[in-house]
């Protein structure tokens, strides 16, 4: 069995349901997608009323994950879904979650932006900060992608991208401790920076879980917690 | 900032802001207490000779809606089904105490026309019984015993009812085979098209797939959906999950009595009674 069809149910009702759930996720990974661009650009631009917005946006999240869990579970208690769309809800009711928790990520790192007016910016203005949220919000982007997509192949990259993002958070942290090293003065927006290093790593943390359960969707094998090389396996094998 | 997040690029994917307000809890939470109303029971309490079989029954039944009864064997819901249109009255011993009001008329005063009733109140039973007549005379049948014998009149109106009951595409050719020749889902849709002809308001559905394979119960239970749009439907199951994936409104009956009568979309998650949570869980008996 090659290709999922998530629609062409006997009953049309079912099928909105299940397009109106798929849309409702992708609608709630855009908005953290957004959350987590808004709240990089106020860090490194020191721009408190940006933060302030992104902040306040944080409720929006958490509402669509309240809401769309309660439209999953209706889902199992009135369909009874089987097979790939059983797992189809199942994914969805994990990826929220991960999201939910990448955009409390994001409005941690509004907080730190905020935090950091208070100090001169670094001579590179958080040089390191800006190619981090990029590729962290690059991977985001491209995991929903990847799950609008079905496409295992792609969720697969990503997870291996993974490790150039923890890579860089290493080579951040080494940097600050450097940093505070040599000048005592630096210590309190050096701590800040790490916090919000160390959040946006997080981020790329829950991007792969996202991946995770892209791969489970499509080719129903769990791949949490295996090596690598196991995973690229069940990624890539034909059903 | 850009104001849109891009999800993918393909167009058709592009996600705009969400206003989250309108992205309530449970959009579709209906509520009893809002909706119009087609039947209402008042104080019903049946007995067949000694035995009581229906313990004062209150409730009302939601226009253009499906409304379903579930319960284990006996519990009353086929027998309170059969008072909305009198069926019981076909019942040797059988006696009726209170209400049972459609368009706010106790449909069991002794004024009432019960004929005109069954026309009003159609209904489907769980074995298909078509007449042993062509499918085209199956659906006119009850348009001739009303007096209509214009021909265009009624293969205006048989073409209306067998569209209406999904049933059409598969017959037009054989309107003047024999209904019984049919397969059983096609027979069940046929009984449907010769309710619907003449017209009524309600639809009475006892346990109408249970004979029926899986595909053409799902096909039946999508015919179901856009029947509602026209009709009040209510529907006996003693199969839970479809009344879970059918029905708007769910009754659970136990001994004679309606236990928990609630949307479908609650029962099935967070029902309020222990005996509701046993049954729809299978810890029942």
């Amino acid at each position: 069995m090659n290709k999922i069809e998530i629609d062409h149910h006997i009953s049309r009702q079912f099928n909105e349901e299940l397009e109106d759930v798929r849309n409702r996720v992708l609608t709630m990974g855009g908005l953290v997608e957004q959350q987590i661009a808004g709240a990089v650009s106020a860090l490194i631009e020191g721009n408190s009323a940006l933060a302030e917005e992104v902040i306040a946006s944080d409720y929006k999240i958490n509402s669509l994950e309240v809401s769309i869990d309660e439209e999953c579970t209706q889902i199992l208690a009135r369909r009874q879904p089987t097979a790939s769309d059983l797992r189809l809800i199942v994914a969805v009711i994990k990826t929220i979650t991960d999201l939910e928790r990448i955009g409390d990520q994001a409005e941690k790192v509004a907080r730190i932006g905020l935090h950091l007016t208070r100090f001169d910016p670094p001579q590179n203005h958080y040089l390191e900060l800006q190619d981090l949220g990029e590729r962290v919000r690059e991977n985001l982007h491209d995991a929903l992608d990847a799950f609008a997509r079905m496409d295992t192949e792609a969720a697969l990259h990503i997870t291996q991208e993974d490790e150039t993002i923890d890579h860089e958070y290493d080579g951040i942290m080494r940097q600050m401790v450097t940093f505070m090293m040599e000048d005592p003065r630096v210590i309190r927006r050096s701590l800040d920076i790490m916090w919000a290093a160390r959040a946006l790593e997080r981020i790329g943390d829950h991007t792969k879980n996202i991946c995770e359960y892209v791969i489970y969707f499509v080719k129903g094998k769990d791949v949490r917690h295996i090596s690598l090389e196991q995973m690229e396996k069940a990624a890539l094998e034909k059903r | 900032m850009n104001d849109q997040a891009i999800i993918t690029d393909m167009p058709n994917r592009i996600s705009h802001r969400i206003d989250v307000n309108s992205v309530g809890r449970s959009q579709k939470q209906q509520s009893l207490a809002a909706e119009k109303i087609s039947i209402e029971v008042k104080g019903l309490n049946l007995f067949y000779g000694n035995k009581q079989a229906l313990n004062d029954i209150n409730m009302v039944i939601p226009c253009n809606r499906v409304t379903a009864f579930i319960g284990p064997s006996g519990c009353g819901k086929s027998t309170l089904l059969r008072c909305f249109n009198r069926m019981n009255d076909l019942v040797d011993g059988c006696t009726i105490n209170g209400e049972v009001l459609i368009d706010e008329k106790n449909i069991y005063d002794k004024r009432i026309n019960v004929a005109e009733l069954r026309r009003n109140v159609g209904m489907v039973f769980q074995k298909p019984n078509p007449f042993p007549k062509t499918i085209y005379e199956n659906v006119a049948y009850g348009l001739r015993l009303q007096g209509i014998n214009d021909r265009r009149k009624l293969d205006a109106a048989v073409e209306k009812a067998l569209k209406g009951a999904a049933l059409w595409d598969e017959v037009k050719d054989r309107l003047h085979e024999n209904g019984m020749g049919i397969s059983g889902g096609q027979q069940q849709r046929l009984v449907i098209a010769r309710a619907i002809a003449v017209e009524p308001e309600i639809l009475l559905l006892d346990e109408p797939a249970s004979a029926l394979d899986p595909i053409s119960t799902l096909k039946l239970e999508e015919l179901i959906y856009e029947l509602k749009s026209t009709y009040t439907i209510v529907i006996v199951t003693h199969n839970m999950q479809q009344a879970a994936r059918v029905s708007d409104y769910t009754a659970f009956m136990y001994m004679g009595e309606m236990v928990e009568y609630i949307d479908t979309n609650t029962l099935f998650t967070n029902p309020k009674t222990k005996k509701t949570e046993d049954y729809i869980t299978g810890r029942y008996g």
